[in-house]
């Protein structure tokens, strides 16, 4: 119950969409939120809403039970880091750090004693004298890490704090705020559009499409569990048997395995399949021809090969399975396969079922 | 500061495209320094040459006439008034433009631009017809017996009005390409917005302040015109060393004009050698 946001709504415009609408959630303590969804869909400004950086047409921000919707951004103690860092650059590292407790007018040794603590909990200790421009980017990140901390904020709000990184740094960058947090558990909520990011860091996910909450839980919640079709391909990607008669056809094929009955009737219908639930197999005498597809193309991605089949009605089909296994079966481009389905998910009307 | 870096670009640029084109290369740089030398260099000699064209005693002499010391003396006081007011006004206007929306903001930009744009003899006829003895407030003035126009408030006013846009363009150039998001991280920090904008904006903007505030004081140390029609050319009253020059150079007192003139040269060239101090800095 440490952050719940209520009925937050905001527009940048009269004549503009809403950014935000009707945003609800909570956010458990000690817990990492994650704030996930397409850019434009309204994440920063709910985070910045929670920090008091952006005013707010309506709803409510309560932190530890306390309503700070009209609480000056001095007077909130969150912890705010930005995707560009926002260092004082003409600070060294330590005054960086030090900067809200020299704010608040703690004495200078106590300060000292807080910056050293902090600077080893980010593992720069070194670090202490140098200027912002001396460092690398996943480093001044880290600054800006210990910077929000040194305050002991109640809620630590992390806006696309792994954008401005490459990949490898931001990967090592996010496995240490999943050990930083394991170590300090404070109340964090991060933005970000990147499910990896989301899923490999939080403990719940809230999605945001077109500034409204499509789905929120635990990550393996939405994972297995989407609510929408949308939600499923922003997740996991995947392979969208599109509306009509093709997703008729696939039913067909899922139907005798025992998932969900919807045809047409119900109205539209979509079938997600992810590229690790199907597999690849050597046709057989009592394979149908509507099973049957030719491997057009194979991709080796690490251990991993992502092979496409055009299926019979012609559509093409992501696949994916370890490499050892499609060695077993001795396929290679131009083969005739059949493809099984393990499982999918499906939705009428854009909602599952 | 934007300038400053854009300069050394263009520079890369040019040298890399020059390469190869040696005469071109040799052609402009000879034209520009015979321009430079021609234009400026000569002149800033002939200024001293002639100012010690009767010997270093004559010099002194003139240069320490009470009249000159006076015009020296005003000239330091306008500009001491005006380029911090200026300074003060030119952060708070920039700051104002560039972080806030606001009704009529493209009008406040305008009227900033506005002494660049009009002619400074207009400029200082503005303040004539507002403040002077047949002007709009002429009369309530004088019934108070307050002197504006033809005594120093109105030079330091014209001074004012004429230098106004220097520090608030080079510090909105700087303000408007920065985001806010330090300032925003100082707020979270439990900064007040005074002392984010003290410890955080401040700092970030010290060298476009610092070198709109050197442009601001050549400027009102130099200005001529404006200042010349609220002056009423008074000596040891309401002239500057600009205004002094004239009337001597008009008396024929070469050597007395070459002499103030040699003093307004010194100073501009001080202050072009901490303009340039200040650049070097800011790149660094």
């Amino acid at each position: 119950m440490s952050v719940v946001v209520r009925g937050l709504t905001k527009h940048y415009g009269a004549d503009h969409a809403p950014a935000v609408s009707d945003v609800t959630f909570q956010a458990p303590t000690g817990g990492i939120t994650a704030l996930l969804g397409p850019s434009g869909a309204g994440k920063s400004t709910v985070l910045r809403a929670i920090a008091g950086l952006e005013r707010v047409d309506a709803g409510n921000v309560i932190i530890e039970g306390q309503d700070c919707s009209n609480t000056r951004i001095q007077d909130r103690n969150v912890g705010f880091v930005f995707q560009n860092y926002a260092l004082f650059d003409h600070m060294t590292v330590a005054d960086n750090i030090g900067f809200g407790l020299r704010i608040r007018g703690r004495n200078r040794s106590k300060i000292d004693q807080r910056v050293t603590e902090l600077l080893e909990l980010i593992q720069l200790p070194e670090m202490r004298r140098r200027f912002p421009a001396e460092l690398s980017g996943g480093q001044r990140q880290r600054i800006a890490f210990a910077r929000a901390l040194a305050v002991e904020p109640k809620v630590l709000l992390l806006d696309e704090p792994f954008g401005a990184l490459d990949v490898k740094v931001r990967v090592e960058l996010r496995e240490w705020l999943r050990k930083l947090h394991d170590e300090i558990r404070i109340t964090t909520l991060l933005v970000t559009h990147d499910q990896l990011d989301a899923f490999e860091v939080a403990e719940h996910v809230v999605v945001l499409f077109d500034g409204k909450v499509a789905q929120a839980g635990a990550p393996h919640t939405i994972y297995d569990k989407p609510v929408t079709s949308r939600v499923a391909q922003f997740i996991g990607g995947g392979n969208m048997m599109a509306t009509g008669a093709r997703a008729t056809r696939t039913l067909t094929a899922l139907r005798d395995s025992g998932y969900p009955h919807a045809s047409e009737q119900h109205g539209q219908v979509q079938v997600l399949v992810r590229p690790q639930d199907l597999r690849l197999a050597k046709p057989t005498q009592e394979t149908l021809a509507e099973e049957l597809g030719v491997v057009e193309q194979l991709r080796r991605i690490g251990g991993y090969m992502r092979v496409t089949v055009r299926l019979a009605d012609g559509q093409d089909v992501e696949v994916e399975c370890p490499k050892s296994q499609l060695d077993e079966l001795g396929i290679t481009q131009g083969d005739r396969v059949r493809v099984d389905v393990r499982e999918a998910k499906v939705f009428v009307n854009d909602y599952a079922i | 500061m934007d300038t400053v870096r854009l300069r050394r670009t263009t520079r890369k640029r040019i040298a890399v495209t020059a390469q190869g084109a040696a005469p071109i290369r040799w052609f402009l740089c000879g034209l520009a320094l015979a321009c430079v030398g021609v234009l400026l260099v000569l002149p800033l000699i002939a200024v001293f040459v002639n100012a010690f064209s009767q010997g270093a005693a004559a010099y002194l002499k003139n240069v320490s006439h009470p009249e000159t010391l006076y015009a020296i003396k005003l000239t330091l006081l306008t500009a001491a008034i005006a380029v911090p007011l200026n300074t003060a006004f030119g952060i708070a206007a920039a700051w104002l433009i560039a972080k806030f929306d606001f009704r009529g903001k493209n009008v406040l930009v305008t009227v900033i631009d506005l002494p660049f744009s009009v002619s400074p003899v207009v400029s200082g006829l503005l303040f004539v017809l507002l403040f002077g003895r047949q002007g709009w407030l002429g009369p309530w003035l004088s019934d108070r017996d307050i002197k504006i126009i033809f005594a120093v408030p109105g030079i330091v006013l014209a001074t004012i009005f004429v230098t106004f846009p220097f520090v608030a363009r080079e510090v909105l150039a700087l303000l408007q390409t920065q985001d806010s998001n330090s300032e925003e991280a100082a707020l979270t920090l439990g900064a007040s917005p005074w002392q984010m904008f003290w410890h955080v904006t401040l700092p970030k903007a010290k060298w476009s302040i610092l070198y709109g505030t050197i442009l601001c004081n050549a400027r009102a140390m130099g200005e001529f015109g404006a200042v010349s029609v609220v002056s009423g050319h008074i000596r040891g009253m309401t002239n500057t060393i600009p205004l002094h020059v004239e009337i001597l150079y008009n008396e024929y007192n070469f050597v007395g004009a070459f002499a103030a003139a040699s003093v307004l040269a010194l100073l501009a060239v001080l202050t072009l050698v901490l303009k340039r101090y200040v650049e070097w800095r800011a790149a660094k």
